[in-house]
């Protein structure tokens, strides 16, 4: 204890997290109080760092993929390819249409189980329970699609470098198709329920905005951009995997508060359901990998029979390929923004350094702002509707 | 935009601060120029509000180290993008590792506040005129800056990580 006196104040400090179950994941935010109303917020965070950018300095580059995962949990997928995307890039490999194609569907697949996730627990939060569970019926059947493309649910690791370690089977068409199916009837359902919804309305509407010119000057990617009405998207204005194929729209709001990132999301995901279904419609012949055999494992099969295959398997595991010295920086747009790769390669085994992007980091500083002059239960809807995830957060 | 359009685009600003500018490397995926740290705030004002330019968007700043280098330096990387435009661009600046001291970028991009309060916890970048530099994602207590080289991975008291055959030497040493 100091023996310090400690300044009178006339508000009250109140301690929200680091395990309130309304934070969604392990941060603080020390936030004064005068009466219902706050003050000042200071958010304290770090409570999950695991120091990805130092181990990823002593991993080969396939053995970063996992890492990724581990960022934004929501929509690991997005993460892992554009992991490897970045890598491609610094090797300079061209990946077959098909691969593009197949990496869209299952892009477009996390960034449903991502938007479903905020927009379901912004309805629990503002006391509706009962769309978070038609919600999470439909993530369980996204998470049945990447187990049967890559084996996992979670944290998904899926992909390799080049493209991806098999083909969709026939199984992974038939799911998609019912997905799309009964996904559409339930976020229609689901749409019914909020949008017009006196109670949601009134608790979200003007609650926690902010406008476009602040949320650029903080930084602000993805939805939470587009609430406020910049309609500044990655896929469209950097196009990459064969985005530049598909037709789709870029949701903007106008006021950039809570219902308009609730909406702009919930268009998201039927954007996204259109472009899994052209995906799916104009889905090429062809390889499911490209042609890197120094960097793509190849089939188990092979290494047992073909000394070719058997050196390149010992290669790809031992790291014992050179990779071309540079920097390369590569964005995806992940669930909540600009999920992007600065990549320094001194022509070894591991990155020289590799260091994240990470949307919410970036924009969670602006959380105090947004919620200064509001009431607690505005600031913990805030939060929610901001999306902010632990895992991508700490890094 | 191709990097050679992004150049011509550039040429104003390169003419404008020739003095501050060491390096213009075309080779990568985008331009990327290295500037003198004294020039910090004066040529991302000018990026910002030219108008034929406005970099009004602060992609990321992160720092990185050489240690390797006579004399040893911490450098940090920042990536604009032009929103209007759509041309990203990579601006480095370096500073000797016995004197890390760079300007903030927090009077010009709100959004630089905590990645350079990122970048001190890990390089121990010194940002002046920042308005509150303390570590954001390690402990307080820390004494050290763990994304410098020389920071070991791992705890080095162990023995049971001798791998040099797997292209490591023990305890993860440089």
């Amino acid at each position: 204890m100091n023996d310090q006196p400690v300044e009178k104040s006339p508000y009250v400090t109140l301690n929200l997290g680091p395990t309130h179950p309304a934070t969604h994941g392990v941060f603080q935010n020390i936030i004064h109080i005068d009466g219902e109303t706050i003050v000042d917020a200071v958010p304290t965070i770090g409570y999950i760092h695991r120091a990805f950018e130092k181990i990823a300095e002593h991993r080969p580059f396939y053995q970063i993929t996992p890492l990724t995962d581990r960022l934004n949990y929501c929509s690991s997928p997005i993460n892992n390819i554009g992991w490897h995307l970045t890598v491609e890039k610094l090797l300079g490999v061209k990946t077959p249409k098909k691969v593009d194609y197949m990496r869209v569907i299952i892009m477009e697949l996390a960034r449903i189980s991502d938007h479903l996730i905020c927009n379901s627990i912004l309805g629990v939060d503002t006391g509706a329970f009962s769309g978070f569970l038609y919600m999470f019926q439909q993530r369980e059947h996204i998470y049945e699609i990447y187990e049967e493309v890559c084996g996992a649910r979670l944290t998904t690791n899926i992909g390799r470098i080049g493209g991806f370690e098999r083909d969709f089977n026939e199984t992974v068409y038939l799911k998609l198709r019912k997905f799309l199916k009964e996904f559409a009837v339930v976020l229609t359902e689901f749409e019914s329920l909020f949008n017009r919804n006196r109670i949601f309305m009134d608790r979200t509407i003007g609650v926690g905005p902010i406008s476009a010119e602040r949320a650029l000057n903080y930084g602000f990617t993805g939805p939470n951009l587009r609430a406020a009405g910049v309609d500044y998207d990655v896929r469209v204005m950097s196009p990459y995997c064969s985005y530049e194929d598909f037709e789709f729209d870029i949701p903007v709001g106008t006021q950039g508060d809570t219902y308009d990132r609730f909406m702009v999301r919930n268009h998201e995901m039927w954007q996204s359901l259109r472009i899994i279904e052209q995906a799916l419609d104009k889905m090429p012949d062809g390889p499911f990998h490209a042609d890197v055999p120094e960097f793509y494992l190849p089939p188990k099969e092979d290494v047992k029979q073909y000394m070719e295959a058997l050196i390149y398997h010992f290669k790809v595991v031992m790291g014992e390929i050179p990779v071309p010295v540079g920097e390369v920086y590569h964005s995806v747009e992940g669930g909540n923004g600009e999920v992007g790769y600065y990549l320094v390669s001194d022509g070894g085994r591991s990155p020289f350094r590799l260091h994240f992007r990470r949307p919410s980091f970036i924009y969670y500083q602006a959380y105090p702002e947004m919620i200064k002059g509001s009431l607690i239960s505005d600031a913990i809807v805030t939060l929610s509707s901001l999306n902010v995830i632990a895992g991508e957060l700490d890094a | 935009m191709t990097t050679a359009e992004a150049t011509s685009l550039l040429q104003p600003f390169q003419d404008q601060f020739r003095t501050s500018i060491v390096s213009v490397d075309t080779s990568s995926d985008m331009v990327t120029i290295t500037i003198d740290k004294a020039s910090v705030i004066p040529v991302f004002k000018f990026l910002y509000s030219e108008a034929g330019l406005s970099f009004q968007f602060l992609t990321d700043l992160c720092g990185i180290h050489f240690p390797d280098q006579n004399p040893p330096v911490l450098g940090v990387v920042y990536h604009l993008h032009s929103l209007t435009r759509n041309i990203r661009l990579r601006i480095k600046t370096f500073t000797p590792v016995s004197e890390p001291t760079v300007p903030s970028l927090t009077p010009v991009f709100e959004s630089a506040n905590w990645m350079e309060r990122e970048t001190y916890d890990f390089f121990g970048i010194l940002f002046e005129g920042h308005p509150n530099l303390i570590r954001i994602l390690n402990m307080d207590e820390m004494t050290d800056f763990p994304m410098r080289k020389e920071f070991p991975l791992e705890d080095t008291t162990r023995s049971d990580k001798d791998d040099t055959f797997f292209g490591r030497k023990q305890n993860n040493a440089l």
